[in-house]
């Protein structure tokens, strides 16, 4: 029972490792905490489905499932252009609201500008979708033993996903240009303006990849979960427990983070009452910020 | 190669429009050539700097570099055009390591070109080439220093500008400093340095100004300026900071 609820919270870590990503870049870079980046996952989530859709009516081979998992290339392809689709939000939101803002108005202006913003995304999607759930696939999936754990096969596959993504987003932001300016101006704007980095590009470059993480996480929760127009406010708890826990702007705190709180969450139900699960963010939030302010990972400022 | 290099004339500039620190300023620096700029805290040295790095809004005057206006060109372009620009404090990227450092540098070149500068840049500074890989925030503050002039040096600025570079140094690594501004110079970069340590600047410098709240005070050979009675006067009444035996 123990390492089901291990391997249970170690997939729903990964997905708000991948979410938290997102947040902790764009809480680094940008220097605001942004209420709204739960709602791209959500974003995310639906604009897969619509694709899945449009490609599972132009082919039925297309939207047929891909060995043991329970959805077909269209899924896959429809998530490349979910999170294209996700980025181009995240950057019309920038475009119409944040960079209005930006310089001129403090941090606090921008969190609640980004409250309203999450209202707004959440409430368009509960007008276009209704409130009822609705899931990638109808087929059935069995499970597999692995060890004394039962995993799905689309679980496994969201591990492997989420660890293929870490890893490049890694390779990304310390081989490439574009990722070590991004990295310079994270940590002192002035200056990297001043050695030639233009800070408007590096700023578009991570709502891209935030908003594209998203996307995925976004995508990944509605594979093994389901999708809900609340889905991306459900998480907000433990995406900002698994970026502050990690260290705002580290990226491998966001992930350990991640792992932390969805390890905790499942391991608390043997312990308290399911119903106080959604609580444990908050206590990893608080426990953090009185022990260890900066986060696992992030340097002290 | 008719006149200066950098020629700032009647700068009105300051962070709010409404209230400037600079009340037109004009200063000049040519090529091959290291001007100090000198004067008691708040006359407006580092502002005038950050004016030519395109950091602070100019409202009023001009700055020509080679003759072409770059006053409030976005600062990002100006390494590009040939400016570079080292700030006092946190001039160098912490979390990132020596290369990265340098990497950030040759943000204004093509990829092809970058990596024969970072060669030419270990070259000119062994002590980065042992820590390549090693964060920038374990360097000592002489290394630091080296770093920040590493990193501006990797596009081959035409114009330096250096804010206070030996602030909080030790007389050895200061010294080491300035005698890299000197060589700087010889190899016909334009260098405009500010510095608080009026003695040590006006000894390694060709040329000097002299700013008093955001106006020009007094400007010459740096041996001169070193000489005149005024300088004292214009430290807030101490006795003169500079010895006319200083320049050597």
């Amino acid at each position: 029972m123990f390492l089901q609820h291990v391997a249970d919270g170690i997939l729903s870590g990964a997905i708000i490792s991948l979410g938290a990503i997102g947040l902790t870049l764009t809480m680094r870079i940008l220097r605001f905490a942004n209420f709204a980046h739960s709602e791209l996952l959500t974003w995310g989530a639906y604009s897969a489905l619509v694709f899945v859709g449009f490609f599972a009516a132009m082919d039925e081979a297309l939207g047929g499932p891909i060995g043991p998992l329970s959805f077909g290339w269209a899924l896959a392809a429809a998530t490349v252009l979910a999170g294209g689709l996700t980025a181009a939000l995240a950057l019309l939101i920038d475009r119409l609201v944040f960079a209005r803002l930006r310089g001129h108005a403090g941090p606090m202006t921008l969190v609640f500008a980004s409250f309203g913003v999450a209202l707004l995304v959440r409430n368009v999607i509960l007008m276009g979708f209704g409130p009822d759930p609705f899931y990638y696939s109808g087929e059935l999936q069995i499970a597999v033993r692995v060890g004394p754990v039962r995993v799905m096969p689309d679980q496994m596959f969201v591990l492997g996903l989420t660890a293929v993504l870490v890893a490049l987003l890694h390779l990304f932001m310390t081989r490439s240009r574009t990722g070590v300016h991004m990295r310079a101006a994270a940590e002192n704007p002035s200056l990297a303006r001043t050695s030639g980095i233009d800070v408007d590009a590096v700023v578009r470059w991570t709502w891209i990849l935030g908003a594209t993480g998203a996307a995925v996480a976004g995508v990944l929760y509605g594979l093994t979960v389901q999708l809900r127009p609340e889905l991306g406010f459900s998480l907000i708890l433990p995406l900002f427990a698994a970026a502050i826990l990690g260290g705002t702007g580290s990226l491998y705190g966001a992930v350990i983070g991640g792992l932390v709180v969805g390890l905790s969450e499942n391991l608390s139900v043997m312990v308290i009452p399911s119903g106080y699960k959604p609580a444990v963010p908050f206590l990893l939030i608080l426990a953090i910020l009185w022990l260890r302010p900066h986060g696992l990972f992030g340097e002290p400022r | 190669m008719n006149g200066a290099l950098l020629r700032v004339e009647g700068v009105v500039a300051g962070y709010r429009p409404d209230a400037p620190i600079l009340h037109g300023v004009s200063i000049e620096a040519g090529r091959g050539e290291v001007v100090v700029l000198i004067g008691p805290n708040g006359a407006g040295k580092s502002t005038l700097v950050k004016a030519v790095a395109g950091l602070v809004a100019v409202s009023g005057g001009s700055i020509r570099l080679a003759g072409d206006e770059i006053a409030n060109t976005p600062a990002h372009r100006l390494p590009a055009r040939g400016v570079a620009y080292v700030p006092q404090t946190g001039n160098v990227f912490g979390a990132l390591t020596v290369h990265e450092n340098l990497r950030v540098g040759a943000a204004p070149l093509p990829r092809r070109a970058a990596s024969r500068r970072f060669d030419a840049a270990y070259a000119a500074f062994p002590v980065l080439r042992e820590r390549r890989d090693r964060k920038a925030h374990v360097l000592s503050g002489g290394q630091r220093q080296m770093l920040a002039l590493a990193r501006a040096l990797v596009p081959e600025p035409e114009l330096i500008l250096l804010d206070e570079p030996t602030a909080g140094l030790a007389p050895r690594p200061a010294a080491e400093v300035l005698g890299l501004v000197r060589d700087l110079a010889a190899r016909g970069v334009a260098v405009l340095v500010v510095e608080q340590n009026a003695r040590a600047a006006l000894g390694v410098s060709d040329r000097g100004y002299v700013l008093v709240e955001g106006r020009n005070r007094l400007e010459g050979r740096a041996a001169q300026i070193a000489a005149d009675p005024d300088l004292g006067g214009v430290f807030l009444g101490r006795r003169p900071a500079v010895a006319p035996e200083a320049r050597g």
